[in-house]
């Protein structure tokens, strides 16, 4: 346990560092810095194919797009990787952790190197806004002292300092998703996976929960972003991985982007009206 | 082990989701009432049951000719049959006495004292009563029964008697065990279920939980200590429902009805500790048990 905390908060004082910042050496033999690392992943359903031989990584501080139609395999993926299912075959690697290698009492502690944000939010529905974030706290021994201390942080960045002592039904989708992207967040994890995050909610909070996640990514942190929302892939510019019946069928490291675009101009580009971009 | 903040998740549990708590409560509350008040019963039956067994006994009649010092020859022959507890001799005079006061007439009538000494011989387990009663009558060289001391006139024959009393008392027994193991199953089944229930209706909760990362301890421990307090809770108020109903109703009757009165029933305090821990235990055991699987995510 007291490795992985270590773990834990190396990362986070890693994060404000630019992404050109090394790892520290020994601790990914043969994996560069590569925080997604699969290779030949397959799961079958009782016979039915949700990924097949996919083969990817993605390196430290990118942000990436995992697009697909329902069925595709992109919550397959995002399952695997808080290994809520064990692939069939393949090795999968995360945040230098062997997911082969995670017993079944480790994966807890796994879990805390990754932050997970859903289409349905998944708050603790008898908890205050505050009580929800500080629960990832609480559940890492975080000390009371720290909880007081980090939380409050957290929902200022989030903007819902003015929703402390609101229970989730009091707050709009919009609202909700920022608890969500908080709780996920609070622990510095370098990875942070968003499923559907916009699926929910209305163009102009999507904007904003997007916003949210690129200024999370701007920290260093490695998003990983599923979604069916083409206008918004398209608008932001980022690499996007396609998956097709389960396959990877597109691997675009979009070279249009500039990494340091502030938050502030993604989401002037991101409101202005749509224009695909050439090449798309 | 952070007590203090499974305290308090197990506190703002209990109040978040009272309707759920409540029923569980409910439920231990009231199996507990029935068998706070079927454990005492089944006990008075078993103490009724052994009270009439311990009244089998085997009566030997002396000749009424019979000295003292045969009398004491025979007390310690019968001392030195196997499985005979103790031997109590009712003396002619003793006995006319106790005659006489149920049936003064038919004793005033017959003027002299008819009866003789007699020696009441408990076995130390009722169902050894027929081999006493077998060793205090040898087989004669004739083929008859005899005694084993000529100074005695007859050994008292209750032989079918007795075969009933041992065999009613046995089947009372054993159907006061049969209940009390049905019933003790029933109220873990009906308390398990319960917690399952109100467990069922937070399993997005508990998932939810080992999504953030918290290990299966973490998760259970609340639920374990609202499983101790809901379980203390029903335990405490069944047991004071039990203690107003001991005070009010039992108590005066106890003094006029033995049964009620009799040593053998468990004592409350003893009552008090099996329910309070009984309920406790279930409820903690239920608790946690019944979260693995929702753990299993």
């Amino acid at each position: 346990m007291a490795t992985r905390i270590k773990l834990t908060r190396r990362a986070r004082d890693r994060a404000p560092a630019a992404s050109t910042h090394l790892r520290p050496a020994g601790r990914l033999p043969g994996s560069g810095h590569k925080v997604i690392d699969f290779r030949g992943v397959s799961k079958l359903y009782a016979g039915d194919v949700g990924l097949d031989q996919a083969t990817f990584s993605i390196e430290r501080g990118e942000f990436v797009f995992l697009v697909g139609s329902t069925g595709s395999g992109k919550s397959t993926v995002m399952r695997l990787l808080i290994k809520e299912l064990e692939p069939t075959a393949g090795v999968i690697r995360v945040a230098g952790h062997d997911l082969d290698q995670v017993s079944r009492k480790r994966v807890p502690y796994f879990r805390r190197n990754v932050g997970v944000v859903f289409q349905d939010f998944k708050l603790l529905p008898n908890r205050t806004v505050y009580d929800n974030v500080a629960y990832a706290l609480q559940v890492t021994g975080g000390s009371r002292k720290e909880i007081r201390a980090k939380v409050p942080d957290i929902l200022r960045l989030t903007g819902l300092s003015t929703k402390l002592h609101n229970f989730p039904h009091q707050l709009s989708g919009g609202e909700q998703q920022r608890v969500s992207v908080a709780r996920a967040f609070v622990n510095h994890p370098p990875l942070l996976l968003a499923d559907e995050p916009t699926g929910n909610l209305d163009p102009d909070t999507s904007i904003d929960i997007m916003r949210l996640l690129y200024r999370i990514n701007r920290t260093g942190t490695t998003v990983l972003v599923a979604t069916h929302d083409q206008a918004m892939v398209d608008k932001m510019r980022r690499r996007v991985l396609e998956l097709s019946r389960g396959r990877i069928v597109r691997d675009e490291a979009a070279g249009f982007y500039t990494r340091d675009e502030t938050t502030r101009d993604l989401a002037r580009r991101l409101r202005a009206p749509s224009t695909r971009p050439p090449g798309l | 082990m952070r007590v203090g903040f499974f305290l308090r998740e197990a506190v703002r549990a209990t109040r978040r989701s009272a309707a759920p708590s409540f029923a569980a409560l409910a439920t231990v509350l009231v199996t507990l009432l029935v068998l706070g008040v079927f454990i005492p019963i089944v006990q008075a039956t078993n103490g009724a049951a052994d009270s009439v067994r311990s009244r089998v006994e085997v009566d030997v009649y002396m000749k009424t000719n019979a000295t003292a010092v045969q009398e004491a020859r025979v007390r310690q022959e019968i001392l030195n049959i196997p499985h005979v507890k103790t031997v109590q001799l009712v003396s002619k005079q003793t006995a006319y006495e106790q005659q006489s006061k149920l049936d003064p007439a038919a004793y005033r009538l017959l003027g002299t004292n008819p009866l003789p000494d007699t020696f009441h011989v408990i076995p130390d387990n009722p169902a050894n009563v027929l081999a006493v009663h077998n060793a205090l009558t040898p087989p004669t060289a004739g083929g008859g029964t005899g005694t084993i001391d000529p100074s005695i006139q007859s050994v008292s024959n209750r032989r079918n008697d007795t075969k009933k009393i041992l065999e009613v008392t046995n089947l009372v027994t054993i159907t006061a065990a049969a209940l009390t193991v049905l019933l003790t199953i029933a109220s873990i089944l009906l308390i398990a279920n319960t917690i399952r229930l109100s467990l069922y209706a937070r399993r997005r909760e508990v998932e939810v939980m080992k999504l953030v990362g918290a290990t299966d301890w973490f998760i259970r421990w609340p639920f374990v200590v609202e499983g101790i307090v809901v379980g203390a809770a029903g335990a405490g108020l069944a047991i004071a429902v039990l203690g107003i109903a001991k005070v009010a109703l039992l108590d005066p009757l106890a003094s006029n009805w033995t049964l009620i009165a009799s040593p053998r029933t468990i004592s409350f305090t003893a009552l008090v500790i099996v329910l309070m821990s009984a309920g406790v235990l279930v409820s903690a055991l239920g608790s946690g048990l019944s979260l693995r699987r929702f753990l299993r995510v």
